[in-house]
This record gives C-alpha cells, structure tokens and sequence, in this order.
C-alpha cells in the first residue's frame, strides 16, 4: 500500500473543491470496495477525501411522490426503509441480496455505484488488465470468463461485469443521480451513469474528476410497487450475481402486460435496461413463451467467452431462464419471489 | 476400557478462553519488538530469476533487510524443492517466493516487498491439467499405497459383464482454506530456534527444520497451543514456514512474524490435485458387481511429486473378482498438491459412488439394496477380515431414518414450486490408521491436604487443531485413570511434551489415546488409586499387530434431498443425513460436530470448491475467498450425522475409528446422484453448477 493523505472536508463542496484540484485525490465513504484496492494497490490516490458525515443520509419524499435518497444512506437503511419497501420493494430485496449485513452497514448508496468489478485479473497488478490499463489487454477473455459480460462489449473490449445489485434495480426504475461537481449540480439518469466499455473500459462511469454523487431520486412509479429482484449466483448468498433481474410487472384484467420494467445484472459493464425485452411484452400476453421470447429478444446478438478455465456462455439461457421465472411469479404473486 | 460413551460429551474444555479471546494462536504470542516479513512471489511459472532490485525497497523506511536468492542465508541442511526457499534462482511455480522483506511494521513490509522488482529468464511452461498429457507418468506411491493393483481379468470380464456402466468423472483442484491462515513466529538464539507455528504436528515440524537447518532435533523447539484448522496443509511445513526461520537466522535474537495472504496461502501451502477418473463397472442382472476399474489420472508438480490416492477406495468399498485400479500424474508447472482432508477417498468417492448410481438405474435395481448386495465378506484388496465394518447397518439405519422406503427411483418427476427434487445415497469409507510412536507422561499433583481433590497432569505433544483434540484426550486420559475429567489437565502443542505423532489421517485421536491409556495403565499398576503427590508415570504408543491381521477402516452412508431450479438450474441442497460406523464415539458433543463439519466440507465440495487455474499464466485465479466459493450458512438446510454402534476390540485400546474425514467421503456422489433422480441430468464433474440443468 501507498501512503496517503487523508482529509475530511466541512461540507459537499469543500470536498469537491478538494478532489477537483487534485487529480490523485479520491472521495472514502463506506471503504468496502475502495479500501481493498488500496491494499491491493489497485487504487494508489494521493489524498482520500472522506465524504462520510457531510452527505445526506435522509430518505426523504419528493413532491412528485417519489423518493430522494441521500447518497450517505447506508446500504442497510436504504433496504429497511418501509417507503422503500412498499414503493420499491426490488430495490429493497436488491440491497438486501448484496454482501453481507456488516458490509451493507458500512456501505453507502453513493459508493455502492461507484463500486468497481470484481474481475479478479482487474484486481491482481500481476495478471495484464484492459479496465486498469487499456494498453495491457484483458486477460479474462483467455482466462476465468465465469462472471463476465455477454452483453455491450464489443470485439476484444472489456468484459468486465458491474457488480452492483442496487443499481440494477435503480436502472429498472429510471433512478435520477444527483451529482456535483466544480461546475455545480446536474442529474444523470441512472441507466447513464454506468458507461459500456468502448476504448476506455478504464472509466466506469460518465462522472469527471470532482464530481460527487449527492443522491439519488426515484420518481414516482406505480408499476414499480409490483416488482422484483431475483440474484442467481453460484451459491445461497455471499456472491456476486451471475445473472440478476430487477422487474416489475402490471398485468390487465384481460391477462396482457400493461406496463414492465426489466433490468438486468451481471451481463454487462454496466447494469442493463431490457429495453428490447420490454417492447417485446408491451400490450402482449404475460405468459412463459412471451417472457422466454422477450429475454431472448434482448440477448439476441449477444456475445459469450469460452475458454478452458470457464466461459460464459450458460449466462444466454440463463437471462431467459431468471427472467422467466420472474416475470411469472410477478404475473402470479406480486412481489413475492422465489 | 468399558466400550460405552456415556451421556452427550464433554464440552470443548479451550472453549471459553477461545469465545473471550483468550486463547493465544500462533501469530498473537508474545514477541518483543517483532520484526514482520513480507515475501514477494513469483510472477512467471517457470524459469530462473535474473536480477532481483532491491534498491528502492531497502530505501523505505523501517526495513531492516531484503532477501533475495543470492542474499537469503544458506539452509544448510537437506531440503525438497518446496522447503528450499530463496536457496537458487530457479523457479518452479508462479507465486513461488523469489525475495522477502523484514521491516520494522507490517506496512513497511509489504510497501517495500510491492517495490521489489524481479527480473526473469522465462520458460515454457504447462499449467493447464490435460489428461491424456504424453508427460503422464505412474507415481511411485499414492499417499502410502501402491500405484496400481489388478485381480483377474476386468476387462475380459467386464466386457463379458450383462449390465456395464462406463463414466469418467472430473474433480478440479481443490484449497484447504483453514480459517486461520498458516503463521509463523520464529526467533534464533544461537543455534538454537524457536518457532511459534500454526502446526498439525509440532514435532514433525521440529524434526523437518532440523533437518532444513542441518542442527540437531534439540535445536528446534516448536509451540503450537491452538490451530484454526489444518485439514492436511498444516501438516508439513510450506515454503512460508521455511522462509520465516530462515529471515529470522538473520536477526539473531528478534523474533520474525509473518501470516500468509489468501494469495499466498493458495500459492505456496498445497491443494487437492485435479482428478480424471475413468470406472468400469460390470455387474451381473442380480445387481452382483464382476468388474470393478478405477483409472486415474491427476494432475501433480514437476517440482515434486504427490500422487493423491484417488481409486484407493475401489480397493475396499465392495466385492467383485475382477478388479483394478491404477494411478498416473500429469506433472504441471505448478506448486505441489499436498494432503487434504480426507486425501483419495474424497475425490476418488465422488467416481465411484456415482458409477454405483448409474450402476443402480442402469439395473432397475433400488441403490441402497445394490450396496448391500455387494458387500464383501472380508477385504477385497487384502483378503483380511474386517476388524468390524458396519456399512450394511448405516446404509439400513439412513434409509429407515430419511424415510428412503417406498421412493419412487424415476427421474424428473417431482416438481415443487418450481424446483425438481430428488434424493440420493452414497457410500463412504475411510481406513483406520493409528501411528506408533506417541508418547504421554502423567503426574500426580495432590494439592493442599483437605483441599480440592488432586490433579492429574496429562502431557503429550498432540495438536488440537480444533477437531476437540483437548476435550477427547481429556476424557481418554480420566476414563483410563479412573478419575473425573475435571481432575485432568491435559497439555499439548509444545515440542516440551512428550513426543506425539501428526494430527493427521484421522489417526490422531488413536495414535494418542493408546500412548495416554498405556501410561495411565502404567501409573495406576506403579502407583495404585492413592498415589502419592508427584507420582509420575509415562506410556508410549507401540505398533498394533492387529494391524496385520485386519482391515481396518470407518464406513458411512450419506442421504440427501436436492432441489434444482427448473428455470435458473440452481441446485440446493435441503436435506442431508449421515449415519456412520466409526467404532467407539469417544465423546459424542465434539464427533457430532466432526462429522457435520465433514458434510458441509463435502457439500461445499459438491457445489462450490474449484480453484481455476489460468491457463496462460499459471496462476489460480480465484485466490482469495471471494473467488473461491465454500458453502455458506445459507447453503446448508436440515442437516444431521448419527452413528451405529460398533465395538472394535482391534482397532486400538479406546476402540476409536478416526471421524476427521469420513464425513466428507461420498456426499459429493450423494448430491449429484440426488440431482440425477431430481433433473434426469447426469453431473459427472465437480463442481455441480447450474448451468448443467439450463438444458438445450
């Protein structure tokens, strides 16, 4: 590890006055994933800038009925919050199927998009990786491709996978992230924020150097109050998803899809919006065929790695399989999962 | 001995200064103003080391030193390939230490290790296991048995066989991943050394860097109170070991302390080798095996060879006249596998297990009732009867207790919310060894006339890495003498003891109980049951001859109810109960909790444990524990392990069979025979994933 400053601003813009002057300055929130790549030296900032304590960790109603959650909010609060719950119950299911309770308590909403992949050569300085330099090449396309993107990455680009759950679910919403920055306030959609990796798989995000994300904004969503998250993974808990959906279903009396969201995890470097899936079903029957042909729709041109040590192909019939299963029991049950 | 466990056991008698944090592990004892050391691996998987630079490393502040192949002291004794560190330039593995800091603070250490910059000569290596390899070759021993054996003729007779089933079976590498990591604390005085060490066996480890050293046994003193978990790699010493005595042989006087990373751990500390196994059952329509083959072949280290006995339990597992098995390794550019728990019968069961499943739908015949239809009336492999062997009686005590009656043996057709179910059975089998060797001395201490009752002071240099070693030799040691078990103060880990044989094999309870029965014997005949205050009396371990007259082994039988998803492919299991034959159960609190430990083991196994390797570079890829997946809580249903009992008068003097392993032999061949009955899909490689059920 390398030494580092360290400094803990008043407020917001104390502390993006201080990351934007520095370019080898990074904000510390929760520390879980951060703080791994210091040790690892992955991450080597001149100067961590601890935003905890000057971030708003409020959840708070916004006039259109929606919702406004401060990005200081901890993972834990964010899932418990009966608002969230009732109005969002795939958010709420999404945080509580990532890590672990100590970490979720730790874990801000700000830091847990900004979190990076769990590729293990991005995370091993000894294995060439295209995410911490461009100029290396990507080692997994070779290697364990088990947890890797089949979706947004063109020929040779990184294949890394976003490892957020939360986000996933904030995609399938139309979440709205709030940011500052030297410039001052803006909002990015939340199926924006996340970049596919093109030339640069080095940037995970649309944010520049300085901005801070400040919160996030759910606007209201009916449909979103029947909705879902499902984590299929490689063992009952403590894992990264191979493939996650986030959905939410309304079904009309007459048995055909009134509205859906789909969102999908662990396909790509950044959390997918189905849109293709969601056309797909739109004013058509909510049954099995039409939900297997609508994950197939989005999955088609899809692109899957197969290597000796594990590629990752099943995740094309497994997207069908977990949206299938989801969207059924949404149809069947509401909210409730299995 | 009376042949009788009374009442549920005696707690862990280390319990409550374990919950407190009270009892002191190897890395936490007391060193005055340690030294920390960090190594730096290698990051090719074959070659020699050119230059090492150092400059910029010693130029961080707090390091004390830098070690290099051409700087490190000289071992000066004889040494294996794994144990030579930092003693040539060659490199064997990547991962394999080339340079090592000692610094004042652990941050200094690894800020100046992770400056250190290694120059290399590569060369071609092969990391990527490939069973029909040109390089295989047949290992001169698997363990401690012959590579091959061969009765009759099996393929004449399996060809002649009226039921056949063939099937090879795939395991990958496997990582031990005790909770506690492998520590050392090592300080010279002298010439003479003495190591705080995370140790299955603190004289082995004394004896080996003794040896490494080129000094005297009597130079070494080795303390190992309390282990977290050996499972095998703590039983010799690795490479991080070697490399802590040898730092510390430059600061004469200062302790040296280092604790391995994850990385380094799955480096440099052993792993279970990767298996092909190819079976060959032939039976007659009645169900009665003709032919059995068991052919393996696993993938080992060019460095040194290790041959895991994969097929040994085909040996001994059932009847046929016409058997083999044989063994080769395909030597890699790898760090060398080591033993793990439960070393051939745990990859080689999930093979043969599985045949006899594939054996039982392929007869019509109930799997349960094809075991039992194929029991041997003595050793298959020897001829020897068996000195007891109740694996009919666990095999009709699980069934009764699962409710196996009545189940309905077709495949895919039993659908619950969405998840197929099914069950499934394995057979498991692991020999009883004990070591001769081991020593125990008691004392008498009287107390205070009027006061307290006195106390007996058990020593013996056993190791207590958590499988309740303390808690069970205590209970041998005041059943022996006659006394309560809170008059006895048992005393291990410490080279200052008596000498004691490896906690390894499932053969540490036997091997030590017959050294601590043999002293009491002794003490008791010498001193009467009114002993004076400091009577002493000591015990040693010799040779059972009955070990040449029978065979000796603890039997068990796993069911399993697994659930597959019928969208997602994900495979749960709800349901798992072993029954095992294990001779006497000397204290059933802390075998009860061996035995489910062993099943989760063998789940995780079932489900979860692979360590990639990539194939390019030659490193595992997932080395730290959230790449390398063990079951979680979450992962383990309704889960319980009862025995039968089985009285051994053979097997040892406390009439014991070793519980450390058989646990785990046979639950990975359960799970993927109860996801066969649940899908109709076959697993043949481990570990068993979901994307086998996602169909076309």
């Amino acid at each position: 590890m390398k030494p580092f400053a360290y400094t803990r601003p008043a407020d917001a813009a104390s502390a993006v006055a201080a990351v934007a002057a520095d370019p080898s300055a990074a904000y510390l929130a929760g520390g879980t994933n951060l703080v791994d790549h210091l040790k690892l030296g992955v991450a080597e900032p001149g100067t961590l800038v601890d935003v905890t304590g000057l971030l708003s960790t409020a959840i708070t109603p916004t006039d259109d009925g929606g919702l406004l959650i401060g990005a200081g909010a901890r993972n834990t609060d964010v899932a418990a919050d009966p608002r969230v719950r009732s109005a969002f119950p795939a958010l709420s299911a999404a945080l509580l199927a990532g890590a672990s309770g100590q970490l979720r308590n730790m874990a801000t909403t700000g830091g847990n998009l900004l979190q990076r992949t769990r590729c293990s050569y991005f995370a091993d300085l000894t294995a060439p990786c295209t995410k911490r330099d461009p100029g290396q090449g990507c080692s997994a396309r070779t290697g364990w491709a088990r947890h890797h993107a089949i979706l947004g990455a063109g020929e040779g680009e990184c294949i890394a996978t976003h490892p957020s759950d939360m986000a996933v679910a904030l995609a399938a919403f139309d979440a709205r992230v709030h940011v500052l920055g030297p410039a001052g306030e803006r909002t990015v959609a939340a199926t924006e924020l996340h970049r596919l990796p093109g030339a640069d798989p080095s940037r995970d995000t649309v944010l520049e150097h300085g901005e801070l994300i400040t919160a996030v904004e759910l606007p209201a969503s009916p449909v979103a109050a029947r909705s879902a998250y499902r984590k299929v993974r490689d063992r009952a808990s403590y894992a990264f998803a191979l493939v996650s959906v986030a959905a939410a279903l309304d079904v009309g009396a007459d048995g055909t899809v009134r509205d859906v969201r789909i969102a999908l995890g662990g396909v790509a470097h950044r959390p997918w919006r189905a849109t293709r899936a969601e056309a797909a079903l739109r004013g058509g029957p909510a049954t099995d065929e039409a939900f297997r042909a609508a994950a197939a729709a989005e999955t088609d041109g899809a692109r899957a790695v197969d290597t000796v040590a594990g590629g990752n192909a099943f995740k094309i019939p497994l997207v069908a399989g977990t949206v299938t299963a989801t969207l059924r029991a949404l149809a069947a049950h509401g909210t409730e999962v299995a | 001995m009376t042949t009788t466990a009374a009442g549920p056991g005696l707690t862990r008698v280390e319990g409550p200064a374990k919950v407190t944090g009270n009892a002191v592990y190897a890395y936490e004892q007391d060193a005055a103003q340690p030294l920390h050391l960090r190594g730096v691996g290698a990051t090719i998987a074959r070659g020699r080391v050119r230059a090492v630079h150092t400059d910029a490393a010693a130029a961080v502040p707090g390091v004390v030193a830098v070690l290099t192949p051409d700087t490190a002291p000289r071992l000066g004794g004889e040494a294996g390939a794994e144990q030579s560190v930092l003693q040539s330039a060659v490199v064997h593995h990547r991962g394999q230490y080339v340079a090592a800091v000692l610094a004042e603070t652990p941050e200094a250490a690894r800020e100046a290790a992770d400056a250190v910059v290694v120059d290399y000569d590569a060369e071609p290596a092969t990391t990527a296991f490939d069973p029909d390899s040109a390089e295989a070759y047949t290992p001169e021993v698997v363990v401690a048995f012959p590579p091959d054996t061969s009765t009759g003729d099996p393929d004449a007779a399996f060809d002649a066989a009226a039921v056949r089933v063939e099937a090879t079976y795939t395991t990958p590498i496997e990582f031990h991943h005790p909770m506690e990591p492998h520590t050392t604390v090592a300080r010279w005085d002298g010439e003479h050394v003495t190591l705080f060490e995370a140790s299955q066996s603190v004289w082995d480890a004394r004896r080996q860097i003794a040896a490494l050293f080129g000094i005297g046994d009597d130079g070494v003193t080795v303390v190992s109170p309390h282990v977290g978990g050996g499972f095998g790699t703590k039983g010799t010493l690795h490479a991080g070991s070697v490399l802590t005595a040898l730092a510390a042989r430059a600061v004469p006087g200062r302790s040296v302390k280092l604790a391995l990373s994850r990385r380094e751990m799955t480096d440099t500390t052993g792993y279970r080798p990767a298996t092909v196994q190819r079976l060959r059952l032939g039976a007659g329509t009645d169900g009665r095996l003709v032919s059995v083959s068991h052919d393996v072949v696993e993938s080992g280290a060019r460095m040194a060879e290790f041959g895991e006995p994969t097929a040994v339990i085909s040996r001994h597992l059932y009847a046929a006249e016409h058997r083999r098995t044989s063994h080769r390794v395909v030597p890699l550019d790898l760090s060398t596998p080591t033993y793990m728990r439960a070393p051939g019968e745990a990859p080689g069961s999930f093979g043969a297990e599985s045949a006899m499943d594939e054996l039982a739908v392929a007869l019509g015949i109930d799997p349960v009732e094809l075991r039992i239809r194929n029991e041997p009336d003595a050793d298959p492999d020897t001829g020897r009867p068996f000195s007891s062997r109740n694996l009919v009686a666990c095999l009709r005590r699980g069934a009764d207790r699962f409710g196996w009656a009545g189940r309905d043996p077709r495949p895919r057709t039993r659908l619950v919310d969405g998840w197929w179910h099914g069950t499934g059975v394995a057979a498991a089998f692991f020999p009883s060894f004990a070591m001769p060797g081991s020593a125990a001395g008691i004392r008498y201490d009287a107390g205070a006339p009027g006061g307290a009752p006195g106390r007996y002071r058990v020593d013996i240099a056993a190791a207590d890495i958590g499988q309740g070693a303390r808690t069970v030799l205590t209970l041998v040691a005041a059943e022996a003498l006659g006394v309560p078990a809170s008059q006895v103060d048992l005393n291990l880990g410490d080279t200052g003891l008596p000498h004691a044989t490896m906690a390894g094999g499932s053969a540490g309870t036997a091997s030590w109980a017959t050294a601590i029965v043999e002293a009491a014997d002794r003490f008791r005949d010498k001193w009467g049951t009114d002993p004076d205050d400091g009577s002493e009396a000591d015990g040693v371990a010799g040779h059972n001859p009955a070990m040449a007259e029978y065979a000796m082994g603890a039997h068990g039988a796993h069911f399993v109810e697994v659930a597959v998803h019928a969208d997602t492919g994900e495979i749960r299991v709800p349901r798992m109960l072993g029954v095992f034959a294990a001779g006497r159960i000397l204290n059933p609190l802390t075998a009860r909790s061996q035995f489910l430990g062993g099943m989760v083991w063998g789940l995780s196994m079932a489900l979860h444990e692979e360590g990639v390797v990539d194939p390019g570079r030659g490193h595992v890829v997932n080395h730290d524990l959230a790449g390398y997946h063990v079951a979680a809580n979450a992962d383990v249903g309704d889960i319980d392990a009862e025995w039968v009992e089985e009285d051994d008068p053979h097997v040892n003097p406390v009439g014991a069979k070793g519980i450390g392993e058989i646990g785990i032999v046979g639950v990975a061949a359960a799970v993927a025979n109860a996801a066969h009955h649940a899908t109709g899909v076959r697993v043949r490689s481990l570990p068993i994933t979901l994307e086998h059920f996602l169909g076309d």
